[in-house]
């Protein structure tokens, strides 16, 4: 009861740095996806069409996947000192593999004889990616973006140790105050929230996007894609 | 219009799928592409549009060697319907019709009415238009393919199997209306299929491959008629040769030219009587001068016994008849396929001519049979 109480006084009486902080820990990860998304779209485009090519993409990206966050922070941080941009490019970094995998899995399903139909009325391979594929891949990819962005939030939080800001911040100031329990929570909800709010929105912008083609098959597609990152 | 010129494809790791090909179809033409699985039907419709280059020789369309154009423009010029159909499922029935247009950038007015008129060539209502691919049948889904392959006017179309994946009846039906619709539109085809029914019932020309290589080329008739070879004997089948036998040919040679027959304005118990004497359980309704409108048979006579008197209130009109010149095969196989127990033959004025029962089918198989018989008796001794 204390603590709720606690966490009441508390955001009434910080709302505007909290606020302040759910922007920039949002803006973190919304650059970080974002980056990667421009990066990793079009890297996931190329692998699709070169097999050989792809099994070492994906590894590599898997292999920066299983970095503990924290090393990687601090790698980093070696090379590009303190601050925001920093944990922007770690975002990047971990947000590259859920994009490229999905955008290459949704290129790869497209069915041969969709683009084999394209080629031969005569559209060149330019209007195939951006007639054909793009459209029928687009539910894939945005999950894939949706994936990255969820782990994003979730990472973005221990940019406090290389002084990004955000909602870690929150969270870190409550594990040194003495009863700082309240606090704790008025960093950690607001990033579960917003984890939360980014999956449906992004989840129904998935839903949005897929193509007419029966909905529950490529719902269960986009599915499997998820689950395999 | 199509020549093919010393046209062989060998693929990487040595496999020659078409060997020396040598072929002229005809402008308006619809040519036929049989043979066994692997034959390399389907490398040579593609060398055509240029999806697959071949190692050696040329092709020309109308004079014009097709390797020295550009190969996108050149399939935007050839209709192309393949076997698993392959409208895009995320465009709309009209926007999959008006594709093609769409990339010679018509303007989109002109594509969309485009649209609906090949929408109408088909029987299916506009609704449709607005409609997904996945909403339709796969009959109707391949209806849509050929409109697509036919959205922008080309001379020529390649067809894969287009109707291979489809169940027999609505093949069927889709051949017949293809049919039609390509004798309307004078398009030159070149077909692929397995299927030796359909190359019969739709080529005017059949093209027989083994092993990248043309075994026979010639019109149904000629083939059935005078098979190169014992493979492509084997390959036509045995009932096939039997049906095309010179001396039973058409309809006419076979049907009874005396069907039992009752005129409108009798009554029914009339018709009963006449049923009884003649010992058959169906009447053929014709005119004065012979002219077939319908049939009543003893199921319509019980159904409206009380309510009806005269044969001209109950009569059934619609009912499937042949033209006299029609060739025997294709009625055997329709009696067979549909399950009727007889077909009237009319001239083309709807005239009375006779009727073929499954009896009288019954007859040419016996017959056959025997004189296989005979013959191989005959060849023993
Ligand atoms: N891309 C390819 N690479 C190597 N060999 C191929 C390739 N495509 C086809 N072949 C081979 O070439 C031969 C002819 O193939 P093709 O597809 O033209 O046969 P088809 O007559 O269309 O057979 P089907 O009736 O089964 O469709 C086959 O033996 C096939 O295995
Ligand atoms: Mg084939």
């Amino acid at each position: 009861m204390d603590t709720l109480h606690d966490l009441f006084v508390y955001y009434s009486q910080n709302s505007a740095y909290i606020w302040e902080q759910i922007l920039r820990h949002f803006l973190m990860s919304a650059y970080g996806v974002l980056f990667a998304a421009i990066i990793g779209i079009p890297i996931g485009i190329i692998i699709a069409r070169r097999y050989r090519l792809s099994v070492w993409v994906i590894s590599i990206t898997n292999v920066i996947q299983t970095i503990p966050a924290l090393a990687m922070l601090a790698v980093l941080m070696l090379v590009m000192g303190l601050g925001a941009n920093t944990a922007v490019v770690a975002l990047f970094l971990y947000s590259l593999l859920p994009i490229i995998k999905n955008t290459y899995t949704g290129i790869r399903q497209v069915d041969h004889a969709l683009l084999e139909s394209g080629h031969a009325m005569g559209m060149t391979r330019f209007q195939v990616l951006v007639m054909v594929e793009l459209p029928l891949a687009l539910s894939v990819i945005m999950a894939g973006l949706r994936t990255a962005l969820v782990i994003a939030i979730g990472i973005a939080t221990i940019g406090t140790f290389i002084g990004s800001g955000g909602l870690g911040d929150i969270i870190v100031r409550g594990t040194n105050a003495t009863n700082g329990g309240a606090i704790i929570l008025a960093g950690a909800i607001p990033t579960a929230l917003m984890a939360v709010a980014a999956d449906l929105v992004m989840g129904w912008f998935e839903r949005l996007l897929m193509p007419a083609k029966g909905k529950a098959k490529a719902k269960k597609q986009s599915e499997t894609a998820t689950e395999t990152v | 219009m199509l020549k093919f010129d010393h046209v062989s494809k060998v693929y990487k790791g040595g496999k020659k799928a078409v060997d020396d090909m040598n072929l002229e179809v005809e402008k308006g033409e619809f040519v036929c592409f049989i043979g066994p699985s692997g034959c390399g039907k389907t490398t040579t419709m593609k060398m055509i549009n240029r999806l697959i280059e071949p190692t050696d020789g040329s092709i020309y369309i109308n004079g014009e060697n097709i390797f020295d154009k550009n190969a996108v423009e050149l399939r935007r010029e050839i209709g192309y319907v393949i076997q698993q159909i392959g409208l895009f499922p995320h465009m709309t029935i009209r926007q999959n019709i008006a594709l093609v247009p769409k990339l010679l950038k018509w303007p989109e007015d002109k594509r969309f009415e485009r649209a609906e008129e090949l929408l109408k060539l088909v029987d299916m209502a506009p609704e449709y238009l607005d409609r997904y691919p996945h909403e339709l049948s796969g009959g109707q889904q391949q209806r849509i393919g050929v409109l697509r392959a036919l959205a922008a006017d080309p001379p020529l179309i390649l067809m894969d199997e287009p109707f291979g994946a489809l169940d027999p009846i609505t093949r069927d039906s889709l051949q017949e209306e293809f049919k039609k619709l390509q004798r309307s539109l004078g398009k030159t085809i070149v077909f692929v299929t397995h299927d030796m029914d359909e190359a019969i019932e739709l080529a005017d020309r059949i093209v027989i491959m083994r092993d990248g290589k043309l075994v026979q080329v010639g019109s149904p008739e000629e083939i059935l008629r005078e098979p190169a070879n014992e493979f492509v004997e084997e390959f036509i089948g045995k009932d096939r040769l039997v049906q095309a036998r010179p001396n039973i040919q058409t309809v006419e040679q076979i049907m009874n030219p005396n069907p039992a027959t009752i005129t409108e304005n009798k009554t029914l118990s009339e018709a009963i009587q006449l049923m009884k004497e003649k010992r058959v359980d169906s009447l053929l309704v014709v005119d004065n001068e012979r002219k077939l409108s319908g049939f009543i048979d003893i199921e319509i006579i019980d159904r409206f016994r009380k309510k009806a008197v005269q044969v001209g209130e109950v009569l059934e009109k619609d009912m499937y008849t042949v033209e006299e010149g029609t060739l025997l095969r294709d009625t055997i196989h329709r009696i067979l396929r549909r399950g009727t127990k007889y077909v009237p033959v009319v001239d083309k004025q709807q005239m009375l001519l006779g009727i073929v029962t499954r009896a009288n089918l019954a007859d040419i198989v016996y017959d056959t049979i025997w004189g296989e018989e005979e013959n191989l008796a005959a060849s023993e001794q």
